[in-house]
């Protein structure tokens, strides 16, 4: 490049015609450099970046220099020059372009051949680990193995989904603005990269020996549980049954997470503040998922979005005693103290 | 160099014409024109439109009776289209339209739902069949999973004609054996086309959401009921 500037400087007139060659050689050269670094791996990507930028400033360099011999040869050379800048500023354009297009398919090949790795497993890894999330172990003295894979955790969200697909349909669960696709899908992926990163920024405060790839194997195992208990409870309605499975299977999948991040954290704050904020989330979680999308939904909706009845009138609402009861206590406990602030004045 | 000796010797350029060892340079001018002339019996340039339709829909109907009969044939995987799985995957969508969980806002998410759980469910089987070590391209899988719905589709004109009828627990029970059976009729079709790609020992991983994927869609179809 920095020849090409020497023969320009030299010759005012080769300057105009040999830089718009040279930007598009340098360019082909660029493009064959990606593709020999595009089969070997990714830690390649800074350094190439690092390249691209040396290009571009050096073909900056080039467009700036011309400019400055324009003095001499401006009248004779005019409509050359200015075609020269314009092919030049259409190259350098298309150039970016290709080079966003090109960057853009290699990072999406990269990311592919990156993930492989987290699928490398055989069903019976698969069918053994599932079993596992149900078996808390008891050994808290050092830390326990956490696999980090991620094919069983993503097929057990997409069950979540088709799960609780079936659960909206079931329960005619309305969603204004939206799919329940869309809903289902959003609940669940929120759920376990939400609640996953959650934990791990908890377990970066509290000094956890843990990553976030086994966080998300650790909680997407844990999943397992609540598709059980989902997928018997939205067919049969029983609430003593969905009580008893919550606490017996969603627990047992609970102290099997808060065992393995209690062998791996160091004290007994930091243990109650990771094993306490998972185990509320997880346990609540399914206690949501059962009561949002349950048959129960329906009466509570026909009353506050008055379909068929009038504004004031009252309808029969087939809510639980506990709901009822805890309406009531909060109603009365705001009459209290709407009392209480009129009572002075 | 030429022209320098054009320069010095104004017909030099016209002697250089008639040398004999251009001949050979004739003879290479027209073999790609005699090849491409055998080609040419393969043509479809200058043939009518109703005879082009007619072979892409020959094409497809004949990837149907693939799906209908699926042997070990490679005729759906060598040349793939995404035609039959469109028509199919609209048929569906359309026959699924008229009734709706909600009856006032009637049918809009429906349609845009069956389309998605369509396309976006063969991506992810696709991308996790990748994933997995196998060697199957893209659009191939893609292929495959949608002329699999066809047996699911037919299911959903069956269903459409019980409910015409009654919709007792005798047509629940028909439609229940209607399903069941075309969500094991496409479950088998795909995974006879799908398995060679895929590694020997994780074939069930790879079945596991093609299995899901068609039981949703088989869902979809039985509790499906028509707006009165």
């Amino acid at each position: 490049m920095s020849g090409g500037n020497k023969t320009a400087n030299t010759e005012p007139w080769g300057g105009f015609d040999d830089n718009p060659v040279q930007g598009s050689g340098s360019a082909v050269i660029d493009m064959e450099n990606m593709d020999d670094t595009s089969g070997s791996s990714f830690e390649d990507m800074g350094e190439m970046h690092q390249r691209m930028t040396e290009e571009e400033e050096e073909v900056a360099a080039e467009a700036e220099a011309p400019e400055e011999e324009t003095g001499d040869d401006g009248e004779f050379l005019g409509m050359k020059g200015i075609k020269g800048q314009l092919g030049r500023q259409v190259a350098d354009e298309v150039w970016q372009a290709g080079k966003r297009e090109a960057s853009k398919a290699f990072n999406l090949y990269a990311n592919i051949d990156i993930l492989r790795p987290y699928f490398d497993v055989e069903p019976v890894q698969v069918r053994s680990r599932l079993i596992e999330s149900m078996i808390p172990v008891r050994t808290i003295t050092f830390p326990q193995k956490v696999a980090g894979e991620l094919y069983g955790p993503m097929m057990l969200v997409f069950t979540l989904v088709a799960i609780l697909l079936h659960g909206m349909k079931t329960s005619q669960t309305i969603i204004r603005e939206g799919t329940l696709m869309g809903t289902a899908i959003g609940t669940c992926f929120g759920y376990w990269l939400g609640v996953s990163s959650f934990v791990y920024f908890l377990a970066y405060l509290v000094n956890s020996q843990i990553t976030l790839l086994q966080i998300l194997s650790l909680l997407g195992y844990g999943l397992f549980g609540h598709c059980v208990v989902l997928f018997i409870t939205y067919n049969i309605h029983f609430h003593f049954l969905f009580y008893g499975l919550w606490l017996l299977v969603g627990g047992l999948s609970t102290l099997r997470m808060v065992a393995v991040l209690l062998s791996r954290t160091v004290g007994q704050t930091p243990r109650l503040v990771i094993c306490g904020s998972l185990a509320a989330l997880h346990m609540l979680f399914l206690l949501y998922l059962h009561f949002t999308y349950h048959k129960m939904v329906e009466g509570i909706l026909d009353t506050l979005e008055g379909v068929n009845a009038l504004p004031i009138q009252r309808v029969a609402r087939d809510v639980p005693e506990l709901a009822s009861a805890a309406v009531n206590a909060t109603l009365q406990t705001l009459g209290v103290m709407l009392q209480i602030r009129q009572s002075p004045a | 160099m030429a022209e320098a000796d054009g320069s010095s010797r104004p017909f030099a350029g016209l002697s250089d014409v008639s040398i004999s060892e251009d001949i050979p340079v004739e003879g290479d001018i027209s073999m790609p024109t005699i090849s491409s002339s055998q080609d040419d019996g393969f043509s479809t340039l200058d043939e009518p439109v109703k005879d082009t339709v007619l072979r892409d829909l020959k094409a497809v109907g004949n990837k149907f009776v693939h799906v209908l009969y699926p042997k070990k044939s490679k005729a759906l995987l060598r040349d793939w289209d995404l035609w039959g799985p469109l028509l199919l995957c609209v048929t569906l969508a359309l026959l699924l339209q008229g009734g709706s969980v909600d009856s006032k806002d009637d049918g809009g998410p429906q349609f845009a739902e069956v389309f998605v759980i369509i396309w976006f469910g063969s991506v992810i089987i696709t991308l996790n069949s990748k994933l997995l070590g196998g060697t199957i391209s893209f659009f191939q899988s893609l292929c495959v999973l949608g002329y699999c719905i066809m047996p699911l589709t037919v299911a959903m004109v069956v269903c459409r004609i019980v409910l015409l009828g009654s919709s007792g627990t005798v047509s629940f029970a028909v439609r229940l054996v209607v399903v069941s059976a075309s969500f094991g009729w496409s479950t088998f079709a795909s995974t006879a086309f799908l398995a060679d790609s895929q590694p020997q020992n994780r074939k069930a991983l790879v079945v596991y959401p093609v299995f899901l994927f068609y039981f949703v869609i088989g869902w979809m179809i039985l509790t499906f009921a028509p707006a009165q």
